[in-house]
Protein backbone atom coordinates (compact mmCIF):
# COMPACT_ATOMS: atom_id res chain seq x y z
CA UNK A 1 0.00 0.00 0.00
CA UNK A 2 0.94 3.73 -0.44
CA UNK A 3 0.45 6.97 0.78
CA UNK A 4 -1.12 9.42 -1.37
CA UNK A 5 -2.85 12.83 -1.96
CA UNK A 6 -6.13 13.14 -3.53
CA UNK A 7 -5.82 16.16 -6.28
CA UNK A 8 -8.74 15.57 -8.86
CA UNK A 9 -11.80 13.92 -9.26
CA UNK A 10 -11.75 12.09 -13.01
CA UNK A 11 -14.87 12.06 -15.22
CA UNK A 12 -15.82 9.39 -17.32
CA UNK A 13 -19.04 8.84 -19.63
CA UNK A 14 -17.78 6.11 -21.86
CA UNK A 15 -15.87 3.63 -19.30
CA UNK A 16 -15.80 -0.11 -18.11
CA UNK A 17 -19.25 -1.23 -16.34
CA UNK A 18 -17.47 -2.05 -13.49
CA UNK A 19 -16.13 1.45 -13.13
CA UNK A 20 -19.98 3.36 -13.47
CA UNK A 21 -21.17 4.70 -9.98
CA UNK A 22 -17.78 4.53 -8.09
CA UNK A 23 -15.66 7.79 -7.49
CA UNK A 24 -12.83 7.87 -9.48
CA UNK A 25 -9.81 9.69 -8.21
CA UNK A 26 -6.59 11.02 -9.28
CA UNK A 27 -4.19 10.68 -6.99
CA UNK A 28 -0.51 12.36 -6.08
CA UNK A 29 1.83 9.74 -4.49
CA UNK A 30 3.81 10.85 -1.55
CA UNK A 31 6.95 10.16 0.08
CA UNK A 32 7.19 10.08 3.67
CA UNK A 33 7.72 14.21 3.85
CA UNK A 34 4.40 14.59 2.53
CA UNK A 35 6.73 15.44 -1.33
CA UNK A 36 5.04 14.29 -4.27
CA UNK A 37 6.74 11.02 -5.66
CA UNK A 38 6.44 10.17 -9.11
CA UNK A 39 3.80 10.45 -11.83
CA UNK A 40 -0.08 10.64 -10.23
CA UNK A 41 -2.54 7.57 -10.66
CA UNK A 42 -5.65 6.74 -11.11
CA UNK A 43 -8.01 4.56 -8.46
CA UNK A 44 -11.48 3.73 -7.32
CA UNK A 45 -12.89 5.21 -4.10
CA UNK A 46 -14.23 2.81 -1.50
CA UNK A 47 -13.97 5.11 1.38
CA UNK A 48 -15.52 8.22 -0.07
CA UNK A 49 -12.53 10.46 0.03
CA UNK A 50 -12.51 13.65 -0.99
CA UNK A 51 -10.05 16.06 -3.20
CA UNK A 52 -7.38 17.11 -0.46
CA UNK A 53 -7.38 14.16 1.59
CA UNK A 54 -4.44 11.92 2.72
CA UNK A 55 -5.30 8.37 1.80
CA UNK A 56 -4.49 4.62 1.75
CA UNK A 57 -4.05 3.08 -1.28
CA UNK A 58 -4.26 -0.56 -2.53
CA UNK A 59 -2.34 -1.19 -6.03
CA UNK A 60 -3.21 -4.88 -5.94
CA UNK A 61 -6.41 -5.99 -8.26
CA UNK A 62 -7.97 -8.53 -5.97
CA UNK A 63 -7.49 -6.10 -2.72
CA UNK A 64 -8.68 -2.86 -4.98
CA UNK A 65 -11.87 -5.14 -6.81
CA UNK A 66 -13.35 -6.25 -3.98
CA UNK A 67 -12.99 -2.78 -1.58
CA UNK A 68 -15.36 -1.65 -3.73
CA UNK A 69 -17.34 -4.47 -4.36
CA UNK A 70 -16.72 -5.37 -8.04
CA UNK A 71 -15.08 -8.71 -8.17
CA UNK A 72 -13.38 -9.67 -11.04
CA UNK A 73 -13.29 -6.89 -12.94
CA UNK A 74 -10.56 -4.10 -14.62
CA UNK A 75 -10.05 -2.23 -11.17
CA UNK A 76 -5.95 -2.61 -10.09
CA UNK A 77 -6.01 0.22 -7.67
CA UNK A 78 -8.38 1.98 -5.03
CA UNK A 79 -8.75 4.06 -2.07
CA UNK A 80 -9.54 2.22 1.19
CA UNK A 81 -8.21 4.86 3.55
CA UNK A 82 -8.55 8.67 4.69
CA UNK A 83 -5.41 8.65 7.14
CA UNK A 84 -5.09 10.72 9.82
CA UNK A 85 -1.39 10.81 10.88
CA UNK A 86 1.55 8.92 10.02
CA UNK A 87 3.87 8.54 13.55
CA UNK A 88 7.42 7.85 12.26
CA UNK A 89 9.69 5.69 15.05
CA UNK B 1 -4.41 2.66 -13.02
CA UNK B 2 -2.95 5.83 -14.58
CA UNK B 3 -4.07 8.50 -17.12
CA UNK B 4 -2.58 8.09 -20.32
CA UNK B 5 -2.93 9.98 -24.20
CA UNK B 6 -3.49 7.06 -27.12
CA UNK B 7 -0.69 7.85 -29.62
CA UNK B 8 -1.35 5.40 -32.51
CA UNK B 9 -2.74 1.93 -32.81
CA UNK B 10 -0.65 -1.69 -33.72
CA UNK B 11 -2.03 -4.20 -36.61
CA UNK B 12 -0.34 -7.57 -36.50
CA UNK B 13 -1.18 -9.60 -39.50
CA UNK B 14 -0.49 -12.73 -37.08
CA UNK B 15 -1.50 -12.75 -33.74
CA UNK B 16 -2.83 -15.08 -31.22
CA UNK B 17 -6.67 -15.90 -32.22
CA UNK B 18 -8.26 -14.16 -28.87
CA UNK B 19 -6.81 -10.77 -29.99
CA UNK B 20 -9.20 -11.16 -33.44
CA UNK B 21 -11.57 -8.11 -33.89
CA UNK B 22 -9.50 -6.07 -30.73
CA UNK B 23 -8.23 -3.07 -31.03
CA UNK B 24 -4.33 -2.80 -30.42
CA UNK B 25 -3.73 1.06 -29.09
CA UNK B 26 -0.60 2.99 -28.49
CA UNK B 27 -0.39 4.59 -25.49
CA UNK B 28 1.63 7.72 -23.86
CA UNK B 29 1.60 7.88 -19.84
CA UNK B 30 0.74 11.18 -18.77
CA UNK B 31 2.21 13.70 -18.61
CA UNK B 32 5.84 12.73 -19.83
CA UNK B 33 5.50 8.76 -19.21
CA UNK B 34 6.46 5.78 -21.86
CA UNK B 35 4.49 4.58 -24.75
CA UNK B 36 2.64 1.10 -24.14
CA UNK B 37 0.38 -1.14 -26.35
CA UNK B 38 -2.72 -1.44 -24.37
CA UNK B 39 -6.02 -3.39 -26.01
CA UNK B 40 -8.68 -1.01 -26.11
CA UNK B 41 -11.99 -2.33 -24.05
CA UNK B 42 -14.47 0.70 -24.03
CA UNK B 43 -13.78 2.13 -28.25
CA UNK B 44 -11.35 4.87 -27.67
CA UNK B 45 -9.60 6.23 -30.73
CA UNK B 46 -6.31 8.56 -31.14
CA UNK B 47 -6.07 11.79 -29.52
CA UNK B 48 -8.62 10.59 -26.32
CA UNK B 49 -7.31 11.19 -22.94
CA UNK B 50 -7.93 7.71 -21.09
CA UNK B 51 -6.90 5.80 -18.40
CA UNK B 52 -5.36 2.29 -18.30
CA UNK B 53 -5.62 -0.69 -16.15
CA UNK B 54 -2.83 -3.01 -15.32
CA UNK B 55 -1.72 -6.78 -14.18
CA UNK B 56 -4.36 -9.76 -14.63
CA UNK B 57 -7.42 -7.77 -14.27
CA UNK B 58 -6.20 -5.78 -17.86
CA UNK B 59 -7.95 -9.33 -19.39
CA UNK B 60 -11.10 -9.37 -17.43
CA UNK B 61 -13.23 -6.75 -19.31
CA UNK B 62 -13.40 -9.97 -22.09
CA UNK B 63 -14.33 -12.22 -19.79
CA UNK B 64 -14.75 -15.30 -20.52
CA UNK B 65 -12.19 -15.23 -23.31
CA UNK B 66 -8.63 -14.80 -21.97
CA UNK B 67 -7.27 -12.39 -23.10
CA UNK B 68 -3.22 -12.16 -23.17
CA UNK B 69 -3.01 -8.47 -21.84
CA UNK B 70 -1.30 -6.80 -19.43
CA UNK B 71 -2.70 -3.43 -20.04
CA UNK B 72 -5.87 -2.31 -21.29
CA UNK B 73 -7.91 0.61 -21.97
CA UNK B 74 -11.04 0.99 -19.36
CA UNK B 75 -12.09 4.80 -19.37
CA UNK B 76 -12.29 7.65 -21.88
CA UNK B 77 -11.75 10.73 -19.35
CA UNK B 78 -13.98 13.54 -20.80
CA UNK B 79 -12.59 16.52 -22.04
CA UNK B 80 -14.13 18.53 -19.38
CA UNK B 81 -12.09 16.65 -16.74
CA UNK B 82 -8.69 16.78 -16.26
Amino acid sequence: MIIARVIDNIVATRKHQSHVARKILLLQPLDLEGQDNGDPIVALDAVSAGIGDRVLVVQEGFSAMTSVGRPNSPIDASVIGVIDLVELA
Amino acid sequence: MYLGKVVGNVVCSVQDESLTGRSLLLVQRLPNGPVVVAIDAVGAGIGETVYICRGKEASFPFLPTEVPTETSIVAIVDPSSK
